[in-house]
């Protein structure tokens, strides 16, 4: 990382560039709406909230002046961080939920993983390590505390294909065990990203060990960002994060507005 | 022969909707015994315990010995249509626009005569079969019908006025994902709804007997989640001006008492869905059932709310979810004097176990959805407010009105 090489004045170059639009900012949240999917567990399990919105008044005889709403949803709900104390790999890291971690974490660069051609055709489909190298054939090796965000264009489909629940469980593309593993340990990504509902795959509950996003990510103390959109609007590699959860105390996760930063060659 | 009613034309837009009156509903403390009886589909006067006598109209003392307060017994319903007469006009705002009227004057089998509305088949000197009917003021009315079913017979005009019959209305049916939903909406088109509009929440969830739903004559299934302030307003937005019976199958079934929990999310979710998605409803789509219940053949009529009989007597077993039936129950006296300025009936259906998955570990007797809505059309048929379907519910009941603390203990 830059150190005292980097100046004030290359921060005001930076805002400039966001003002000129030669740093385009691309938004990679969906809009929070109470129709937007959220998991579903078996339902002899707690449930996360969707989310809903009640006005308190607008302008009318409730408060003639302002518009405002009360809203409620889960701490998963809509585009949100994924803490590594949401799974039980995590529980015991410290600096783990989202109150604690240190704020330079929610600025990283991102690795664009492209599997959506692949995702188009099969929507079981799995990643690999062997897809991963394959990119970092053309792009690089994945360098380290980099987020590697998974290109499904999911996020495109409509919510019953978006959610794609079959009597067998939800059928979305998502990590096989092998890549995660892989991807923390040899190469200590900061986090890992999709345009799905988890981070892990539909069937990811049939894996083995099960749920290998949330169980390596998060036991290693990294972090999860799930439901993204608009990946196709970055490029494979040199886009910054920036994604700051709501500081919720001991919050295991959060709804949050991504962005990324992305400077066009 | 009762003229069969013919489905309405749609509704002339330059129109002004008419207000809806009351007739009037004034009675005694005594007399709302009737519509008590009115409210169950029950054929009940006072009978003197000391000596027999059937009473009527209403007294605080028997007028043959004097005995203080004789209760309401069921009563046989026959009798003779003695006289019978039509008013062509009154000073009474609701009649004068109903007229011309037909009353009569019947002797009961059971002793007194009393004066009553009469169906069009009745004609003087017939046997008749005697009823209690809740009219638009929510009061009992005694009203005449036939001895035996005449061909179109709910069709009758003054009938109708005291019914809510689905013929040629259009009903909501709120929740389709459900076992009930589904064989309400089913229940409610054969009984010869227009339109039967079906509620779907998170469509993008499937959910058994979806293709047999949408296959259902005359279903419409629209957008519905009663969790969602938004979705409910959303839907009245668009229809609520042509959905003349809301039938809420809203349900969220859960077992354990209330320590046997942890936490508050699952009741947040019963309260949401059943006791808010109540109030949802009621904000969204009552004040224009309220509006048009005097608007035509199809005018508004009903609101239908299903209720797990231990709304009246919390059942540990399923506690928290009982307190949540207590909460709707509550909630339902209260919209039902609501909707009372209006003349729609608000009609609360309660129920034991069902034969639904959430029930599954617990054994007979125990309610078919399709029987569940057989007495919803039925209810709405006969104009009553509160049906206890099933033996479980039937039996709750009685043990509540013999003693609410007993029961509790029982329970």
């Amino acid at each position: 990382m830059a150190g005292s090489d980097f100046s004030s004045a290359d921060l005001l170059a930076f805002a400039g560039a966001v003002a000129s639009g030669a740093v385009r900012v691309v938004d990679l949240t969906q809009t929070l709406a109470p129709e937007f999917p959220v998991i579903v567990l078996p339902p002899e399990f707690g449930q996360a909230a969707p989310f809903r919105v009640e006005e308190i008044s607008r302008y009318d005889e409730r408060g003639p002046g302002w518009y405002w709403n009360n809203f409620t949803m889960s701490e998963h709900t809509g585009t949100h961080f994924d803490a590594p104390i949401h799974w039980i790999t995590g529980r015991d890291l410290p600096d783990a939920s989202v109150d604690t971690i240190p704020p330079a974490n929610f600025v990283a660069p991102a690795c664009v993983i492209d599997v959506s051609r692949q995702c188009a055709e099969d929507a079981d489909f799995t990643l690999n390590v062997a897809h991963l190298l394959a990119w970092e054939k053309e792009h690089g090796e994945i360098p380290k505390r980099s987020w590697v965000l998974l290109r499904t264009d999911w996020s495109k489909l409509p919510g019953r294909a978006y959610a794609n629940m079959k009597e067998d469980g939800a059928h979305t593309p998502g990590p096989s065990p092998e890549a995660m593993k892989w991807l923390v340990e040899a190469r200590d990504v900061h986090g890992f990203g999709t345009e799905t509902i988890g981070t892990d795959h539909g069937q990811a509950f049939h894996f083995n060990p099960p749920h290998p996003a949330h169980r390596y990510i998060h036991g290693a103390g990294k972090y999860g960002l799930q439901c993204l959109c608009n990946l196709d609007q970055l490029p494979p590699k040199g886009a910054i994060i920036f994604s700051a959860p709501l500081k919720i105390r001991q919050g295991s996760g959060s709804p949050l507005r991504v962005l990324a930063l992305v400077a066009d060659e | 022969m009762t003229e069969p009613l013919v489905r309405p034309k749609r509704k002339d837009p330059l129109k002004r909707t008419r207000l809806p009156l009351s007739p009037p509903g004034a009675r005694s403390r005594t007399a709302l015994g009737l519509a008590t009886a009115a409210a169950q589909g029950r054929f009940m006067l006072q009978v003197c315990q000391d000596c027999a006598k059937t009473i009527y109209p209403p007294r605080d003392a028997c007028p043959g010995c004097f005995a203080p307060a004789p209760p309401f017994c069921d009563v046989p319903d026959g009798g003779v249509l003695l006289a019978v007469t039509t008013i062509r006009t009154s000073t009474d705002a609701y009649y004068r626009e109903r007229m011309p009227w037909r009353v009569g004057t019947v002797r009961l089998d059971c002793g007194p005569s009393v004066v009553a509305h009469v169906h069009g088949d009745c004609a003087e000197g017939d046997r008749v079969a005697m009823s209690l009917k809740l009219d638009r003021s929510g009061q009992a009315a005694a009203f005449a019908l036939p001895a035996r079913e005449t061909p179109d017979m709910a069709d009758d005009k003054q009938l109708r006025e005291m019914t809510c019959d689905p013929k040629f209305r259009r009903a909501l049916v709120t929740d389709g994902r459900t076992a009930v939903g589904q064989a309400c909406a089913k229940a409610l088109s054969e009984a010869g709804c227009t339109i039967v509009f079906v509620g779907i929440a998170d469509a993008w969830k499937p959910f058994p007997g979806e293709e047999a739903l949408r296959k259902t004559a005359n279903v419409e299934i629209v957008p519905l989640d009663l969790t969602n302030s938004e979705s409910v307003g959303d839907l009245a937005a668009d229809i609520g001006g042509r959905v003349d019976i809301v039938v809420n199958t809203a349900e969220h079934v859960r077992p354990g008492g209330i320590m046997a929990r942890k936490g508050l999310v699952v009741a947040r979710e019963e309260m949401d869905v059943r006791y808010f998605g109540l109030m949802r409803l009621a904000q969204a789509f009552g004040p224009a059932l309220r509006f048009r219940g005097a608007d035509g053949v199809n005018s508004a009529a009903a609101f239908v709310n299903f209720l797990f009989v231990h709304a009246l007597a919390n059942w540990p077993e399923f506690g928290a979810y009982s307190a949540t039936e207590a909460a709707c129950l509550s909630a339902s006296h209260s919209l039902r004097a609501e909707l009372r300025p209006g003349g729609v009936k608000f009609i609360n259906i309660f129920h034991g176990p069902l034969e639904t998955e959430w029930f599954q570990p617990l054994p007979p007797p125990k309610v078919a959805p399709s029987a569940l809505a057989r007495s919803a059309v039925d209810a709405l048929k006969r104009g009553l407010e509160d049906v206890f379907v099933g033996d479980i519910a039937q039996d709750i009941r009685e043990r509540f009105l013999a003693d609410p603390k007993t029961l509790e203990r029982e329970l």
